[in-house]
């Protein structure tokens, strides 16, 4: 016996509780998360359902062409940014705002109760804020087209209307995000040093001279790195919203790459086609997440890995 | 102090701005509320807006009869309770020996787990393979594909981390092994972390839809959010005349539209009852998960 293998037995029995411990999670690992990543030849291949993923004849990129080639795959790149983007463009700011509200508000009970419903819409599904949507704006008797009509407006079939998906999408994003997003201002905020702000108020600065010279460059690094972060998942858009609220009518402004990967390989069963625009996205995202983790590291000197 | 005018603007704003948050984020619940305690022919006339007129508990009465809604209640009762101690038993498990700086495997394995985030096969082969393992229409497919969250492994590692090497090393003189060491020491000292995941980890599994549409084909094993997708997106006229009571004519006895806000209102509640007990944990909550980015 080589003193390689002894050592490896010694070190072996002295952490046996500890392998022993995490060898469900390996298996785990293993079965779930390793198993299937090998079916991303599927997208080379020519797969068909019942012989096995390795089944088929090799196409190269036939798929990929494919797919460049109609008429979704512009379209699809360009939902897909759009339907993360924009709500980080019109979102991002909204909670630092609120959160240097709510700092201000020197009445407890008040700062209290504001925390706690503006946090609330976080925890609600995705199912249920896509059904108020869908009956708040209801053409019949969504509360919304009836106020529109007491004003003197026209109903509007929000729902079945290409030209309001994006609007629908970014502003009820907003709604249910800004309130537990600013917890990490508040957070940010309430660390600042107060002996700053007292020295500040010895020099005669009003509050907003206080929130553009102290306050906003206090939270600076926080801001910049939540930035950031957000930006690396600017082509993950979730898909279960958009599948709760998209439908044929709306697929060319609403339709985006999981959503159309859904349709394709689990609905359409064309397996090596779906799969090859999952890698396709994953490849983007990759770069993205990549990118904007270089980004932060020239900025913060802080990363991710 | 007297405060300047200036001052008095800017603070103006702050109340202004906090209002319109507030108002903005209560309506549409106040709204779905109000509808629900309506009278029918109070919301055919369009009379709710801002709080319950003709108040009446019989659109509860119908819903609250409706099976279907009592077998997916109970369904995502159990996926939550079910997964969520899984969920906490597995991170402590993978987290532990991942925070050991002896274990001699110790970087291999963070490399393992770690790489999953950044690359998975994908959905189509991830799918063919829980329907090939003879997971699909089971109610294990909706816990054991998601056994851990890798990113929160990250988080109670670095609280495992954080524990002073001191106590394991007298506990080791005393003769504890690993196992003990994990149980006995390191769970009751990282408490407060796993209160935080298993919020995260509560949360995603009561409002889990995605799982369920893949994978669950069968009514009896489906939970509630893909009743309400029937209920609240779909507007099932089956559904809706059931629950409604329909006569033989099939016009509804109940009005479809308070049947969706009841439902609405109904699945809310518990997370509206747990809601107080959860707060505290919020702002570690976000740290924990600022930290590790």
């Amino acid at each position: 016996m080589n003193s390689r293998t002894a050592t490896l037995i010694r070190l072996v029995k002295r952490d046996k509780y500890l392998l022993l411990m995490f060898s469900p999670i390996f298996i785990y690992y293993l079965v779930i998360m390793y198993f299937p990543m090998p079916g991303v030849i599927m997208a080379f291949k020519n797969f068909t359902p019942g012989k096995g993923i390795f089944s088929g004849d090799w196409v190269g990129l036939k798929w990929f062409i494919q797919f460049y080639d109609s008429i979704y795959f512009w379209r699809l790149l360009r939902n897909t940014f759009l339907l993360a983007f924009l709500p980080l463009l019109f979102g991002f700011p909204i909670p630092i705002l609120f959160a240097i509200c709510v700092v201000e508000i020197k009445n407890r009970a008040f700062k209290r109760f504001a925390q706690t419903i503006t946090y609330l819409p976080h925890f609600i599904s995705t199912v249920v804020i896509a059904g108020m949507l869908i009956n708040f704006l209801s053409p019949t008797d969504g509360i919304v087209n009836i106020l529109l009509e007491k004003i003197g407006l026209e109903r509007v079939n929000f729902m079945m209307e290409p030209g309001w998906f994006r609007t629908i999408f970014t502003s009820s994003d907003i709604w249910q995000s800004f309130g537990f997003s600013s917890i990490i201002y508040i957070a940010a905020i309430m660390s600042i040093d107060p002996e700053m702000y007292d020295s500040g108020k010895i020099d005669g600065v009003n509050k907003f001279q206080e929130l553009w010279h102290l306050t906003l460059p206090s939270i600076k690094p926080t801001i910049i790195i939540l930035l950031l972060l957000s930006l690396g998942g600017i082509m993950s858009v979730g898909f279960e919203k958009v599948y709760l609220l998209y439908n044929a009518a709306t697929y060319e402004t609403g339709d985006v790459l999981s959503t159309y990967v859904y349709r394709m390989g689990i609905i359409g069963q064309n397996y090596s086609f779906a799969t090859a625009i999952g890698v396709f996205n994953s490849i983007i995202t990759f770069i993205l997440v990549f990118a904007a983790n270089q980004l932060t590291r020239r900025a913060t000197n802080m990363s991710l890995w | 102090m007297k405060k300047s005018s200036t001052d008095l603007i800017y603070y103006g704003l702050v109340y202004f701005i906090t209002c319109l948050a507030i108002l903005v984020t209560l309506y549409p619940f106040l709204y779905v509320v109000s509808v629900s305690f309506s009278s029918v022919s109070a919301i055919d006339k369009q009379q709710v807006f801002l709080y319950p007129v003709d108040f009446t508990i019989s659109g509860y009465k119908m819903v609250l009869q409706y099976k279907e809604l009592w077998v997916s209640f109970y369904n995502t009762v159990w996926y939550t309770v079910v997964g969520t101690t899984l969920n906490i038993v597995a991170t402590c498990l993978a987290a532990f020996p991942l925070s050991r700086s002896h274990f001699f495997l110790r970087r291999k394995l963070n490399f393992f787990i770690a790489f999953t985030m950044y690359f998975s096969g994908g959905l189509i082969p991830l799918y063919m393979l829980l329907t090939t393992l003879g997971l699909y229409n089971t109610r294990w497919v909706m816990v054991v594909p998601v056994l851990v969250i890798t990113f929160n492994v990250m988080i109670c590692r670095s609280a495992f981390e954080g524990i002073p090497k001191e106590i394991f090393e007298s506990a080791s003189i005393d003769g504890a092994n690993d196992i003990t060491m994990l149980f006995r020491l390191a769970v009751p000292i990282v408490k407060p972390t796993l209160a935080v995941l298993t919020l995260y980890y509560a949360v995603f599994h009561w409002n889990n839809f995605f799982s369920a549409l893949l994978y669950l084909g069968n009514q009896e094993l489906q939970p509630l959010q893909i009743f309400l997708r029937r209920v609240l997106i779909m507007a099932s006229p089956e559904i809706m005349q059931r629950m409604g009571g329909a006569t033989s004519t099939g016009a509804l006895a109940v009005s479809s539209l308070q049947v969706r806000y009841v439902s609405i209102v109904v699945s809310i509640l518990p997370i509206i009852m747990i809601y107080p007990f959860i707060q505290r944990y919020f702002v570690k909550g976000i740290t924990l998960g600022a930290v590790k980015g």
